[in-house]
């Protein structure tokens, strides 16, 4: 008999069991490259300036995330006596929180059969994964706004006020710049779209996997240079500034509500990376389909995408300077709006023509 | 229907509890001694001049108006893209016209002025 997919009606305390076990090894491991990926930063961003970056914790530094977090842990968690209480509390978790929960739909693997179940190695298969995707990554912004108003603090105000500016600035090139994926895929569940790339290349180069990277270059561009807006990164840092607004929306902020900011950085980082390895590069199917590499298992694929793509962000954050406020908006509505509205129009000829 | 949002449901409350538990620890473990000038707002050392929640000019609140038109209008397109290919030469056609009434208004915006930035 073929295997049955693995249901709440089939099986529930299989069904929930295993769903546990995926939900806290993806969390577990977020959570860990969270704490790597600042360790991680500050060393590949001391050595491309002529810096060794920590030493001092361990190998190499290698247990500075750890000490860095009891330091945190430890300290005094201050609350201005301007601020307004409720949302200043608030803030940090409004803005971990929906960075956590996007990687629920990004699947690390092909499905797996157990006791005669088929069980997708993914938290959760949702048919729209990609809008629940972009309603949460909107979600975040919240947070920033929320913490720059509520710290009642000048820095505070002007960072939250910078990141939805940013926001509407962005949000719109990077919805646009994915829809080219799915008049190809013509489906918005991951698990299906990362199923479809793993197809022949334009059908005839066989040994090549069909990477919507290489059907959507531009499309590529434009949602790694949005993406980047969307989570605040250098050369977008602008609602953080710490050269012009001390350090923005988390001025006021001590203790372990800068530490969920700080985490919320790089798992938003993580889950930018995985988007874009999940949508333009195969997800977790092997670079080419040759028997050795179809061999290693889809995670180990998966995060070798998502830390290629992480070590090309903090590449970036070496490289380039600040854009300036005007520039940025201009950037996002005048060049990477029409560019992103250009390809939609552009797939559709070609698909319409062959 | 519950199969799918399950996970998720159980994710954010995992979250959510991970949150508010570090949080809470720190809280009673950390040093709390606070004083009037700890809690002062940050100024640059500066007694704190006035209060941040004034009449504040947003500059781009045109923008942000466009931003929730085209937003909308970008939500149409996703159905539409998931149809595209079944719907075939018309489905693209029927796209066509409606960026195209898209770009007139795009336009008109940009020849306004809206979308600079003083």
């Amino acid at each position: 008999m073929t295997p049955e997919m693995l249901s709440l009606s089939n099986s529930p305390g299989l069904f929930v069991g295993i769903m546990l076990v995926k939900i806290l090894v993806v969390f577990g491991v977020t959570m860990l490259i969270v704490a790597y990926a600042t360790w991680c930063e500050r060393k590949v961003i001391g050595h491309m300036q002529t810096r060794l970056g920590p030493m001092r914790t361990g190998w190499h530094g290698l247990l500075q995330p750890i000490a860095d977090g009891i330091k945190l842990f430890f300290k005094e968690d201050l609350i201005p006596s301007e601020s307004t209480k409720v949302p200043f509390l608030l803030a940090p978790m409004m803005i971990l929180v929906p960075a956590l929960i996007t990687v629920a739909v990004i699947p690390f693997g092909p499905d797996i059969s157990v006791g005669g179940f088929l069980i997708p190695q993914q938290i959760t298969d949702l048919n729209i994964g990609v809008l629940y995707i972009l309603a949460f990554a909107g979600l975040g912004i919240y947070g920033i706004v929320l913490a720059g108003w509520a710290s009642n603090s000048k820095y505070s105000l002007l960072g939250g006020v910078r990141a939805s500016a940013q926001m509407i600035s962005y949000e719109l090139a990077a919805g646009v710049s994915i829809i080219a994926i799915f008049m190809l895929s013509e489906t918005l569940s991951l698990r299906e779209i990362v199923f479809l790339q793993q197809q022949d290349l334009w059908g005839v180069c066989s040994f090549v996997p069909n990477w919507y990277v290489f059907t959507q270059p531009l499309a590529f561009c434009l949602f790694i240079i949005t993406g980047l807006a969307e989570i605040n990164r250098t050369p977008f840092d602008m609602p953080e500034a710490e050269s012009e607004l001390v350090s923005g929306f988390c001025t006021e902020y001590s203790s372990m509500k800068y530490a969920l900011f700080f985490m919320a950085e790089y798992a938003n980082m993580i889950v930018i990376a995985a988007i874009a390895a999940t949508l333009f590069l195969g997800g977790w199917s092997a670079p080419l389909n040759i028997g050795i590499f179809t061999m290693i298992p889809g995670f180990v694929w998966l995060l070798l995408k998502i830390f290629s793509m992480m070590f090309f962000f903090m590449w970036l954050r070496a490289t380039f300077p600040r854009v300036r406020y005007d520039q940025l908006m201009r950037l996002g509505w005048k060049v990477l709006l029409p560019l992103a509205l250009a390809n939609v129009v552009i797939t559709g000829l070609v698909v319409v023509i062959f | 229907m519950l199969d799918s949002y399950l996970p998720i449901l159980t994710l954010i409350i995992i979250a959510l509890g991970f949150s508010v538990a570090v949080i809470v620890l720190s809280r009673l473990v950390g040093e709390n001694k606070p004083s009037a000038v700890k809690l002062a707002p940050y100024e640059c050392g500066m007694p704190p001049v006035g209060s941040a929640h004034e009449q504040f000019s947003i500059k781009f609140y045109i923008i942000a108006m466009l931003f929730i038109v085209f937003d909308i209008e970008v939500v149409f397109m996703y159905p539409w893209a998931v149809m595209f290919k079944r719907l075939g030469l018309f489905g693209f056609m029927e796209m066509g016209v409606f960026i195209l009434i898209l770009l007139v208004g795009y336009a008109y915006v940009w020849k306004k002025g809206a979308l600079e930035w003083e």
